[in-house]
């Protein structure tokens, strides 16, 4: 295994796009990573997508991922993990790198989710679940996170304020990025009084329905000396777990364990410790989700995620700031390009290039945690700046 | 659904057949084919009891398509002994009225339909005991 660095990074601006195709949004993300990294070229191309063929019938992304970036006839290949597709796809790009079959490589994710109705899109999105047995008996994604947080509220006192003090401090980020769908505050009485969703998560616990890409280019950091003038970002570990599909069968409901463990294997490869890393962007899906995940990271002791966010540590100006660009909930969920993006966020933030109200001072190593389905899939990365 | 998709599920769904581990006694809900436990692969039938408590639960407010008209409804997560939770819908409970802890049984149930006059899907549901 060699030395990797991400060299280029692209994003475009989220939101409901009526004007912009799937193909569009591969490459208008694509080619923005390429003009940042100063190159034309790329040997493979990895492409995050959870379900492209529900979302737009269209599959086969490995040849339209390439061929609309204008790069045929490189190799593309769709990586499908769930809302963790785009994290897998990227580190399915730094394996080949790593391993020296290919120098330059580009990880893209992309979800187009506003071409069906709500209906339409919660059918989608519960594929990630278990078909059978879950959703046959009509449990929704809200529902499933519901039942963590109802379960963690009950079993370590986990209150209906700190939820929502979830997506006070990430609307209060993502009113600072240029790129976010939802560029708004919320109060803490707006999120408790939305209209609920699925007790006791209400709609502002939740992320929203979003079209959006991102793209990064990943290098050998031999190479990659030459090439750039940027400050070089060194992916320093990575890890990938899963759990069984199904929530019922974990060990435990209120805890994410193939978190924990993917965090466990990306920190032991850096050889850190999570006090050593300055800031982390999240799989903030529903309001639960931050909260179990920093806990599973170990930025907060397991149960208690709700007052360490309450209390401030995880937000901008805190020890240990926690989806500065907003998350999920107010940057958008776009499912295949979300763990991509926060590769993106991770870069920029660690170059100083983030939007200026929101650059953290200290951003000199990021760690990226991205999730599929209730937590049966997860993708952790952590990044160097050089 | 088609009618394999459906009928394959049939034992599970029905008489909640279950797959016992014979060399380490892990039951599995829905049965496998290697245990998760101790990777064997052989084991027997048994049935899963019918009695259990509510470990946790959320009311659906935002249903599928094809629950939209039985909205709101609880659906809980159900420890039945064993190793072994189920997840499936709380029938005969207020969405007020259901909490953590609660002795419930399953039960064969209509659980959906395919469209109007469509054919019915069953399967099981709890309800309080």
């Amino acid at each position: 295994m060699r030395d990797v660095a991400v060299i280029g990074v692209g994003m475009n601006k989220w939101g409901e796009l009526w004007e912009t195709s799937l193909r569009d949004l591969i490459a208008q993300s694509a080619l923005m990573a390429l003009d940042d990294a100063g190159i034309e070229e790329v040997e493979a191309m990895y492409i995050g997508c959870m379900s492209s063929g529900l979302f737009t019938d269209q599959e086969h992304l490995g040849s339209m991922g390439p061929d609309y970036s204008g790069i045929c006839p490189v190799p593309g290949t769709r990586v499908e993990s769930a809302c963790a597709s785009g994290g897998a796809a990227f580190r399915s790009a730094y394996m080949h790198v790593a391993s020296g079959m290919a120098d330059i490589v580009m990880a893209a994710g992309v979800e187009k989710m506003t071409d069906v109705d709500g209906g339409g899109a919660t059918f989608a999105l519960a594929t990630a679940a278990d078909q059978e047995y879950e959703v046959y008996n009509g449990v929704t994604f809200p529902g499933l996170y519901a039942m963590m947080a109802n379960h963690h509220m009950k079993k370590y006192g986990t209150t209906r304020d700190q939820l929502a003090q979830v997506s006070v401090k990430n609307h209060y980020n993502g009113a600072k990025n240029s790129l976010a769908q939802f560029r708004m505050e919320v109060s803490l009485d707006q999120v408790k009084n939305a209209v609920m969703v699925s007790d006791p998560l209400t709609l502002l616990d939740c992320s929203p329905i979003t079209d959006g890409s991102a793209a990064v280019i990943l290098c050998s950091m031999d190479k990659a000396k030459s090439l750039t003038k940027k400050r070089l970002v060194k992916v320093i570990g990575s890890g990938h777990a899963s759990d069984t599909i199904q929530l019922a069968q974990r060990e435990d409901l209120s805890s994410l364990k193939s978190t924990a463990i993917a965090a466990k294997q990306a920190l032991d490869m850096a050889g850190r410790k999570i006090n050593d890393i300055n800031f982390a962007e999240v799989h903030d899906c529903f309001s639960i989700a931050e909260i179990m995940v920093i806990e599973a990271l170990g930025i907060a002791a397991q149960g208690k995620g709700g007052p360490a966010t309450a209390d401030g540590t995880t937000a901008m100006t805190g020890k240990f700031p926690v989806n500065v660009s907003g998350g999920l909930k107010s940057k958008g969920h776009p499912v295949g390009a979300t763990g991509v993006a926060q590769i993106v966020e991770l870069t920029k933030q660690i170059r100083g290039e983030a939007d200026k109200d929101r650059q953290l001072k200290k951003a000199d190593i990021g760690l990226a945690q991205n999730m599929g389905g209730s937590g049966a899939s997860s993708v952790v990365h952590i990044l160097e700046g050089m | 659904m088609s009618a394999p998709k459906y009928w394959r599920e049939i034992p599970q769904r029905y008489r909640f057949e279950a797959a016992k581990c014979k060399k380490c006694g892990k039951v599995s809900f829905p049965p496998r084919i290697v245990c998760p436990e101790c990777r064997s692969r052989e084991f027997e039938n048994t049935r899963i009891n019918d009695k259990g408590t509510v470990e946790t639960y959320t009311v659906i407010r935002v249903a599928p398509t094809q629950f939209t008209d039985e909205a709101p409804y609880p659906v809980a997560i159900v420890d039945v002994g064993d190793g072994v939770r189920v997840l499936c819908q709380v029938a005969d409970c207020g969405p007020e009225e259901i909490k953590i802890g609660m002795s419930v049984r399953l039960e064969f149930r209509k659980v959906q339909q395919e469209g109007h006059g469509g054919i019915i899907n069953y399967g099981y549901k709890c309800v309080p005991e």
